[in-house]
């Protein structure tokens, strides 16, 4: 969103109003004091942070002016950043940290009108979405009831007590009678599919509408030819079929009712997501908690959140300290302490203690939305696996026509007598079991419950064709530190010199440490802190290149450093040489700390490998992955910790642009490439992989930057993530499959093959269950997904 | 005899042409922007002409309950989207190089053509 429009629009001339538009900076509200700009923290942070958008729809514009005026009086407002008006939709969405209120006001000022589009709300969509569906649903039923209670006793007639055969007046009489009640069930429950059919002829495409109007519509209008002149017709073919339009009708609008309430189901995943965002907010305002709807949360809006509620928006934590479980969205089952400093996502849930947060990300711009939208999108993405399903489905129904032409013309040239019949019935059952929707629906039902599942994972996964690239991976390739170990170096041992005292070295230690960057010194710091140990200002504070720092506290002399360090300075590790190598081959990293020219500790640091790495590289190893470690790290080390987890294979010392090349060289081989990093540093080897996943710790993560995105540390993520995308693509190929076979086989089947060999035709009924249920089936398959249980493959 | 099969034949014929060969007429859209309706199996208008190259917006009202009508996708701009029942939505097309790409449902039932000019 920007203000490039801005002149442009500028230049267009106004025609509807002479009253100015705003001009220059105003304060809209009416009632409410001018606010200071540029001092408050909010509007200054509208100008820097991302911010959210506003939905307005504008009353009174007519004309394309307006747009100019409408514009140009809502970026005029406080903390507006942008303002882009759609004159066909009469809407505005305008982004900015600001009141709805506010904008509605300049709107007025302006001269028009103003008021908040809420369609736009996720749960109200669902929730119209389910009501309409359910509406269709009783529709069908009512439907299908109508058109099954003619078609259901006409079958049992026909097939006990009576033939349907016309051969007296009384019998026409009768006859015609049943074929106006079937004219009455094929307006009033079949009248979608003729209107459809009709419609897209005129289109000149064809969709099933047509099959079932053609397929129906001919069966009827021959029975009623039978009916009102009989004597164009062999006796023998003087058969009527009505209760065959009847009977294909009810168990169409039977098949498509189960199939909505089937539907229904694969959508539960993005359900459960978008039921995670809270409906309201308790904002500290003027000291006091008020609750308002979450829509109205601005960006720093100190929001309170007690034991057991729901985190609104997305926040930073100000004062307080709690458990947060965020499993909703990472799959992570335990709970995250969270204290001041830390941040919280929206849709997670308070455990433990009472916090107040400062909200940072609101409205649209929460990660809970992005997740939300980028699995919707996912949803609707199609795999390559689907494109020759698509290339059918265009030329699948206008096919069947003409194979329904043939199949009656061939009765009619070679069949037995009475041909007529024979023909009618063939091409009625041709058109009736073709079913183009169980080819169309085998992809994109499973990719719904798959990406879904996978998302109730922790699993985002970014489209269709990411989702069957992962099924198909050969070789995964880990980057070591913040993937397969923790990312944060933490102190391992202390081992100490005879005569020192543990919490004197490490204070002494955190305080000379205090002053350097390195992210080992800052692991020491760190420790220190965790035990109540404070770190002390020192003095004469030298850092000596690649080797270490020194500095002075009281009258301590303090060095700390590596080896050489020790050694250039003539102190004395001999006794410690051997315990520090044995350090180095745990891929820790040793470093010698001497107080006053005496070794007082040796202090070993390292980045623990995180708790269920070694299993979860196991899992991946069992399925016959090929795992690869990069690192930038030393041999020594990179061999300590892929010896750890179980990997034979690694490279060490690994610049970042090199981990591309090693990606490449892996294609070469013929290997179909996985790529796991923290996406900041990995970017450029995530992208060169067939699939790049990009592995986050809690929820803070760059969901733009993968393929597939894992929400939690864990490489168990990794593991599920496979382990989805191959149990959806068995289930499409499934899908496929039955919907190509059923096609294949149904069709000429229909047609009459059988018939020479064995006397075989299919009744046009039958062919009506088949296809109804066929694309069920489908549906019914894919929500097979929803029970998938990753962590058991 | 001779009469049916070449009946037949012509229905085929028919069939052939109706709905492979026939290039049905388009309509352009004006002022950047265009309403389509869902309504009754098909989108209305399905044949759109637009300008390349610069941005558009494609409004859909869906009428239809089914749903097979609610996803709406253009594959090759990399563009989803769902249309709510009796709802407007916008659907934003990027300025794009003049070509033609389809529009359609899941399953291809409903199917239109953007064409960039």
């Amino acid at each position: 969103m920007s203000n490039t429009n801005n002149d442009a629009s500028e230049t267009k001339h106004a025609c509807c109003s002479n009253k100015k538009a705003p001009s220059g900076k105003v304060a809209a509200t009416k009632d409410e004091p001018k606010q200071e700009k540029v001092d408050t923290p909010s509007s200054a942070n509208a100008q820097s942070n991302k911010t959210e958008e506003h939905h307005l729809i504008i009353d009174g514009a007519s004309c394309a002016s307006c747009v100019t005026k409408i514009e140009k009086a809502l970026r005029a407002v406080d903390g507006v950043q942008s303002a882009d008006m759609n004159f066909a939709q009469r809407s505005v969405i305008v982004t900015g940290n600001v009141k709805d209120s506010n904008l509605i006001t300049a709107v007025e000022i302006a001269g028009y009108n103003a008021k908040v589009d809420t369609s736009e709300s996720e749960e109200q969509a669902l929730d119209e979405k389910e009501k309409a569906d359910w509406q269709y649903y009783k529709k069908l039923m009512r439907d299908m009831t109508i058109a099954l209670a003619l078609g259901v006793p006409l079958m049992i007639y026909g097939l006990t007590i009576g033939e349907m055969t016309v051969n007296t007046t009384g019998e026409r009489i009768g006859w015609f009678m049943v074929g106006l009640a079937t004219l009455g069930v094929m307006y009033f429950s079949g009248k979608h599919f003729y209107i459809g059919a009709w419609n897209s002829l005129k289109n000149h495409s064809a969709n099933m509408d047509t099959l079932i109007a053609l397929g129906t519509g001919t069966a009827w209008i021959y029975s009623m030819v039978v009916v009102s002149v009989p004597d164009l017709l062999p006796q023998m073919a003087r058969h009527v079929y009505f209760e065959a339009t009847a009977m294909i009708i009810g168990l169409i609008n039977l098949g498509l009712a189960l199939e909505i309430k089937a539907r229904g189901k694969t959508s539960e995943a993005i359900k459960r997501l978008i039921g995670l965002q809270a409906k309201t907010a308790r904002v500290i305002r003027d000291d006091k908690d008020i609750d308002i709807p979450i829509e109205d949360v601005l960006l720093n809006d100190l929001i309170r959140v007690r034991p057991g509620e729901k985190i609104s928006v997305d926040g930073l934590v100000v004062e307080g300290h709690t458990a947060v479980d965020e499993s909703m969205l990472t799959g992570e089952p335990m709970p995250v302490e969270k204290s001041e400093g830390d941040k919280v996502v929206a849709g997670t849930i308070n455990k433990s203690g009472s916090i107040i947060f400062k909200a940072t990300r609101v409205g649209k711009d929460t990660a809970l939305a992005h997740i939300i939208n980028m699995v919707k999108r996912a949803q609707n993405s199609k795999p390559p696996i689907g494109r020759l399903a698509d290339v059918i489905s265009a030329y699948f129904v206008p096919v069947i026509m003409i194979i329904a032409v043939l199949s009656a013309l061939a009765w009619l040239n070679f069949g037995p007598s009475p041909a007529v019949a024979f023909a009618i019935v063939s091409a009625t059952t041709v058109l009736i079991i073709a079913c183009p929707c169980a080819l169309g629906l085998a992809t994109p039902m499973s990719v719904m419950v798959g990406v879904g599942k996978a998302a109730e994972a922790g699993v985002l996964i970014r489209n269709g064709e990411a989702l069957q690239t992962a099924s198909k991976i050969t070789t995964m390739i880990l980057d070591k530190t913040g993937t397969i170990t923790e990312g944060a170096p933490k102190v391992t041992d202390v081992l100490l010199a005879e005569g020192q005292e543990r919490e004197h070295v490490l204070m002494l230690a955190a305080s000379i440490e205090a002053g350097s960057e390195h992210p080992l010194s800052m692991a020491i710091v760190e420790s220190a802190k965790e035990q109540g140990i404070e770190a002390r200002k020192v003095s004469a504070f030298a850092s000596i290149a690649g080797k270490g720092v020194e500095a002075t506290l009281d009258d301590s002399q303090l060095l700390f450093g590596n080896e050489k360090l020790m050694k250039d300075r003539g102190i004395n590790i001999d006794a410690f040489i051997d315990k520090a190598q044995a350090l180095a081959q745990e891929a820790k990293t040793p470093m010698y700390f001497a107080i006053n020219n005496k070794l007082a500790a040796v202090i070993a640091v390292a980045d623990p490998i995180k708790p269920d790495s070694i299993e979860a590289i196991k899992r991946l190893q069992s399925k016959g992955i090929r795992i690869v470690m990069l690192t930038g790290d030393n041999r020594l080390t990179a061999k300590a910790i892929a010896s750890k987890v179980g990997i034979t294979e690694f490279v060490a010392e690994v610049m970042p642009e090199d981990k591309a090349n090693k990606v490449a060289q892996l294609q070469q081989e013929g290997e179909i490439v996985g790529m796991t990093g923290d996406g900041i540093n990995d970017a450029p080897a995530l992208a060169h992989a067939n699939v790049g996943f990009a592995i986050g710790t809690g929820t803070d993560v760059a969901i733009e930057s993968a393929d597939i995105t894992l929400m939690r540390g864990s490489l168990h993520g990794l593991a599920d993530a496979i382990a989805i995308s191959k149990a959806t693509l068995t289930n499409i190929k499934q899908n496929l499959f039955g919907a190509f076979i059923y096609n294949m086989a149904g069709v000429p089947i229909a047609a009459g093959v059988l018939y020479p060999f064995f006397g075989l035709l299919l009744s046009p009924i039958i062919a009506g269950a088949a296809m109804a249920f066929s694309s069920l089936t489908v549906v019914t398959n894919a929500n097979r997904l929803r029970l998938f249980k990753a962590k058991d493959h | 005899m001779l009469w049916i099969n070449l009946a037949g034949a012509a229905l085929i014929a028919l069939i052939v042409w109706w709905f492979w060969i026939y290039k049905s007429a388009s309509v352009a859209m004006q002022d950047g922007a265009i309403e389509i309706l869902v309504k009754d199996g098909v989108y209305q208008p399905s044949k759109i002409r637009l300008p390349a190259n610069q941005k558009a917006t494609l409004t859909f009202t869906r009428l239809d309950s089914s749903p097979c009508s609610e996803p709406l996708q253009i594959p090759d701009l990399d563009i989803s989207a769902s249309l709510t029942l009796n709802k407007k939505v916008d659907v934003t097309i990027p300025p794009t190089e003049p070509g033609r790409h389809a529009f359609h449902c899941q399953m291809k039932m409903y199917v239109g053509e953007l064409i960039f000019e």
